[in-house]
């Protein structure tokens, strides 16, 4: 990428400037605090100060006309006993799963687009990524109404192959996968973008050397491709990881409040929202968010942990 | 010759899978347009009607007479203005001392710094809407975009591009007697255009796109930004498909036609944050 011609290069800039300055502070160190003090300000308002207030929030309990009093540990225990935390758990868990896939279709429609000579690489590119442009409030709309069970054309696609008209966002039993489905459907071509600028950086002659040695496309797929794409394919795992275990806008919009499979398809941080800003359970609601980011922070640990195991660094 | 004729057949294959592909991904886009045109008693039709019928536009007014919709399409429109103008501003500030200046704890607070992205958005928002709510700016324009013009993925992102820069730059114009902050400006700034557009794009896609925030804040609908805006609809049009895709593609049109514009930025940005592992 012309953007950023080499992050090899930053990071020995990064090697010459020394760790620590030695001089006492001069006129060149108050103008460093200077240049960042404005964004060191925003942190400390809205998000260093907000984290220790989430934290301290998370142990007492909102009384009704503003104020707080200390509970202690009440509304982990809160959290915990609830059933609606596990299956929103669950839901989550689900979610993610199914996110993952954009993973693996990405790296196929990459590598499809990796072929040589291929004519239209940036139509195809620029098509697949407009999904993910998309508001993905009006996205949740528009496949409410592909998914609709009485006119939507979905049931009317499947109908021609015999398959029986569904109800699929209403029906708890395919609700879940059907979200899952869109959040596949709009996020592939971010990560078909990523994949394509790895496989960019794979040098073209060990490919050329395998195709000399009577290596097939699936065998250079799985030879060359696959392995020295690892690094980029753990990265990517990771921000959908991160990403999925935080899904809302869809869910929220594609099951609206009248749906019978709302609670079956809640994700966790929707019922943060229920509790934080429509039943007043702020208390609970922030033991919730807490227990969220440890989740993220012990499943990102295990894959940075996994990586070893089958990430391979050039 | 049996050869390449075996490679045209992969290549007409290859063609047939990718297009199918993007079909699946633009078709529910024309599906949008094309029942929005069409009027509730065609879209209530077995089997459907491909093209409509007769071309039906009034659900596009009522689209507008139904929500404040001007209002907050101009409410969108300043969000990701201020959002973006902020971060430009702040995160290329820090991210030039963070790369360029040594200075007594960088390394510290940089690190500390990045520490706000592993925190998820949601453990926030409660402390944030009361920072907001004391600030008295419930219900306004800077609500949207406040704790949104601040980002680490900002810094970081910058600071990569500060960092790729030949220092010889800087001494030579230090030796001329500039100082820091004009270093920075007339000279560091314009030479990382290319990251600051990449940043402008991300960032003005985002705060489009934003929901939880503003539900949160701005519940009065005249206040509310687009994507508010559209669950309200929802909540209004609860099976008026027509007029719901009409809203639906106003709504998500304008980030379209900026994503058309500068194509290119939007690839480099989500290229770049795939190159940090």
């Amino acid at each position: 990428m012309s953007l950023f011609p080499a992050t090899a290069a930053a990071k020995a800039a990064d090697r010459r400037v020394p760790k620590s300055a030695p001089r006492p502070a001069s006129r060149g160190q108050r103008a460093a605090y200077g240049f960042i003090a404005p964004l060191g300000i925003g942190f400390a308002v809205f998000y260093f100060w907000p984290m220790i207030q989430t934290f301290y929030f998370s142990f007492t309990e909102f009384g009704p006309f503003g104020g707080h009093t200390w509970t202690g540990t009440d509304n982990y225990a809160r959290v915990l006993r609830d059933v609606t935390v596990w299956q929103a758990l669950g839901n989550t868990l689900i979610y993610c799963g199914v996110g993952l896939l954009a993973l693996p279709l990405a790296i196929v429609v990459a590598a499809l687009l990796n072929r040589r000579g291929l004519r239209g690489v940036a139509v195809y590119r620029a098509l697949y990524f407009v999904p993910f442009v998309t508001l993905p409030v009006a996205v949740g709309l528009v496949w409410n109404w592909l998914y609709n069970g009485d006119f939507g054309l979905l049931n009317e696609i499947l109908g021609w192959f015999g398959v029986d008209r569904h109800y699929w966002v209403s029906d708890p039993s395919t609700a879940v996968l059907a979200i899952g489905a869109v959040m596949v459907w709009s996020t592939t071509g971010y990560y078909l973008i990523i994949f394509m600028a790895g496989i960019k950086a794979i040098p073209r002659d060990y490919y050329e050397a395998a195709e000399l040695d009577g290596a097939g496309p699936l065998r250079r797929f799985f030879t060359i491709t696959l392995p020295l794409l690892s690094p980029t394919l753990f990265f990517a795992s990771v921000i959908c990881m991160i990403q999925s275990l935080q899904t809302f806008d869809l869910i929220y919009i594609m099951m609206g409040e009248k749906n019978p499979a709302v609670g079956d398809t809640q994700s966790v941080v929707g019922l943060f929202y229920k509790w934080a800003f429509i039943e007043n359970a702020q208390g609970a609601a922030a033991a919730l968010a807490f227990l969220l980011m440890l989740l993220i922070a012990g499943l990102t640990y295990l894959q940075f942990r996994l990586q070893r195991k089958w990430v391979h660094y050039g | 010759m049996a050869d390449r004729r075996r490679l045209d057949m992969g290549s007409v294959a290859t063609h047939l899978v990718l297009s199918l592909g993007a079909v699946v991904m633009v078709f529910p886009f024309l599906w949008q347009a094309l029942t929005a045109l069409k009027s509730l008693a065609e879209v209530s039709r077995v089997p459907p009607t491909f093209l409509p019928d007769d071309w039906n536009w009034s659900s596009f007014d009522e689209v507008f007479t139904a929500l404040p919709f001007r209002e907050m399409l101009t409410n969108s429109v300043l969000a990701t203005a201020g959002r973006t103008a902020g971060q430009l501003v702040f995160c290329s500030l820090a991210a030039y001392a963070f790369a360029r200046l040594r200075f007594r704890g960088r390394d510290l607070l940089f690190g500390l710094f990045l520490s706000v992205l592993m925190v998820p958005s949601s453990l926030l928002v409660l402390p944030q809407y009361d920072i907001i709510q004391q600030f008295g700016l419930l219900n306004s324009t800077p609500a949207l975009f406040l704790p949104g013009m601040f980002s680490a993925f900002g810094t970081f992102l910058l600071r990569q591009a500060f960092l790729a820069l030949p220092k010889e730059l800087e001494e030579a114009a230090r030796i001329d007697g500039a100082g820091s902050f004009r270093i920075f400006w007339s000279i560091m700034l314009p030479l990382i255009r290319p990251a600051l557009a990449a940043l402008a794009v991300i960032t003005a896609m985002t705060a489009w796109n934003d929901l939880l925030w503003p539900l949160v804040v701005n519940t009065d609908p005249e206040t509310m930004p687009i994507s508010a805006g559209l669950t309200s609809l929802k909540g209004q049009y609860e099976t008026n498909y027509p007029v719901m895709m009409a809203g639906s593609l106003i709504a998500s049109l304008p980030m379209l036609l900026v994503y058309v514009l500068l194509q290119r930025h939007f690839v480099q940005s989500v290229a770049f944050s795939g190159s940090k592992g």
